[in-house]
């Protein structure tokens, strides 16, 4: 039976993860740790060697794939998750740090057929050419919105006590996302497509 | 990484008591620096004490007007605090000039002030660097020195801090108040706080072994207008080239630097001469400076964003 691309990444990864154990401490035996993560609403234990970051227990351990490795420093935005509900990059923080944290990924926002508001304003106003950055750009424009919502200002932002939305608020508050294709226009119009329903639903 | 063992710490005596009793003990907050550090091999800690849940992340008045920062309050939220917003704008105002918003809602006060030089050579293991390696040379002095710094720097090392956030604090006068591991608290005027290099340009900072930074304290507010104007390279998410903290009052003006030197760099008795314009002021605050050979530019640049912050005042 012919494998998907999803299985075999899956495989894959189960392999990268038993030779990173083995081979990474030749001097000593890493001390393994009990975490346990709140992924898209479902408890998931792991015991990991308390190096693993949060983005690689979530695509090597748990082979939740849709988030991406990019720079893996921080730098790029396409391992940004919610974490308690704040977006970061999964790839700056260590898995064992999060243990009994809920975590939302790409995979927990929709799925085809039941897409998120977000997923499918990309989608609509091509937000995206490779979509390696999209899964990154997604979770961290749903929360941005959030941001503006609660108040949070920027450094765009005129009067500190003012916060609002507008287009240039969007491209400094998503410059923690890079986008290699350079979709950035369309991104912002995905954003502002879904602001927008958001805010008629509201008022 | 280099393997390492974990805990988490409940309070933070515990935590500066765990530091200073295991050899090669790093205290972790947000991770936003020290896992990068960590990835790359520059800093090989073998053991980490988890901080994020011993409290430490409030802020509060003190009795004397001001503010209390406690060590773990995310940079998103101080920016975000509205007693910050309304009375220390240029604090909001650093913060937010700074990183990406992911790494706001991660990367704490604490970790902020505490945070390495990104000078290229520092982490570039194949090159020599003082910081990284003590004695190893520095390849920044003869290499790509374009952001470096230009003042307080040393025949060793010519690393700039990075922060945005403790270029305000400067401005501010704040205060880090501090725990050891035997118990005893302490408080550092950031005046005194980061180091310069000299002959040892890997001791960046006043903090003992195992000694923890519990909180920031901001005196009461100043009042007048705050600024904070940085140059970068690109319009969000970089570190600056020059920036500038200003709080500007009536007959008193405080101006702190960022991208010139190894810390915050405040010279007040050039304050004083804010109403006799930019080229005034820069002159006493570039006293002693020492430009390398790619970032001679910065001298004319400090005076051009003084003159532009003093003429909208």
């Amino acid at each position: 039976m012919p494998m998907t691309r999803r299985e075999a990444i899956a495989v894959g990864g189960a392999a990268v993860a038993t030779a990173t154990a083995a081979g990474a401490t030749p001097q000593q035996e890493p001390v393994l740790v009990e975490v346990t993560l709140r992924v898209n609403g479902r408890a998931r234990p792991l015991r990991i060697d308390p190096r693993v970051t949060l983005l690689d227990a979530l695509r090597e351990h748990l082979h939740l794939t849709g988030t991406k490795k990019g720079c893996d420093h921080g730098q790029c935005g396409a391992c940004t998750v919610t974490v308690e509900g704040r977006r970061i990059n999964a790839c700056l923080s260590l898995a064992v740090m999060h243990d009994g944290d809920s975590v939302v990924t790409i995979e927990g926002l929709g799925h085809p057929g039941k897409l998120h508001p977000m997923q499918a304003a990309f989608v609509a106003h091509d937000g995206f050419q490779c979509g390696y950055c999209t899964p990154g750009q997604i979770c961290s424009a749903i929360a941005m919105l959030d941001e503006i919502k609660a108040g949070i200002p920027s450094h765009v932002t005129a009067d500190l006590m003012q916060v609002g939305f507008s287009d240039d608020e969007v491209r400094e508050r998503m410059s923690g996302n890079i986008c290699r294709c350079a979709a950035y226009p369309n991104i912002v119009a995905a954003i502002r497509d879904v602001h927008g329903d958001a805010g008629s639903e509201r008022s | 990484m280099k393997a390492f063992t974990y805990q988490r710490a409940t309070s933070p005596a515990d935590a500066a008591a765990a530091v200073a009793a295991i050899p090669g003990a790093r205290f972790i907050a947000g991770g936003t620096n020290l896992l990068d550090l960590m990835k790359l091999r520059i800093e090989t800690p073998g053991h980490l004490v988890d901080i994020n849940h011993v409290g430490l992340d409030r802020i509060e008045p003190t009795s004397a007007g001001g503010l209390r920062i406690g060590a773990l309050v995310r940079n998103t939220d101080l920016a975000a605090d509205t007693r910050v917003r309304r009375d220390y704008a240029v604090l909001s105002r650093a913060l937010l000039a700074g990183a990406s918003a992911q790494l706001r809602n991660k990367a704490t006060t604490a970790g902020n002030l505490l945070q390495r030089t990104r000078c290229h050579y520092f982490y570039d293991t194949t090159k020599p660097c003082n910081k990284r390696v003590p004695g190893s040379g520095c390849a920044a002095l003869g290499g790509i020195n374009r952001n470096l710094a230009v003042l307080g720097t040393s025949d060793q090392c010519i690393a700039t801090h990075p922060s945005d956030m403790a270029v305000a604090m400067r401005a501010l006068d704040a205060s880090i108040e501090t725990v050891a591991p035997d118990g005893t608290a302490r408080a550092i005027p950031i005046a005194d706080f980061h180091l310069l290099p000299g002959k040892t340009p890997e001791i960046e900072t006043a903090l003992q072994p195992g000694e923890l930074i519990t909180g920031v304290v901001l005196p009461a507010p100043l009042g007048g207008r705050h600024v904070y104007r940085k140059v970068r390279d690109r319009a969000s998410y970089a570190f600056a080239v020059v920036s500038v903290a200003a709080v500007l009052a009536p007959g008193r003006t405080r101006l702190a630097f960022g991208g010139l030197a190894p810390r915050p760099w405040r010279v007040e008795a050039g304050e004083s001469e804010a109403g006799r314009g930019g080229a005034a002021v820069a002159e006493v605050v570039l006293a002693g400076a020492k430009p390398s050979e790619q970032n001679r530019f910065k001298l004319p640049l400090v005076q051009r964003l003084l003159t532009s912050v003093l003429a909208d005042s």
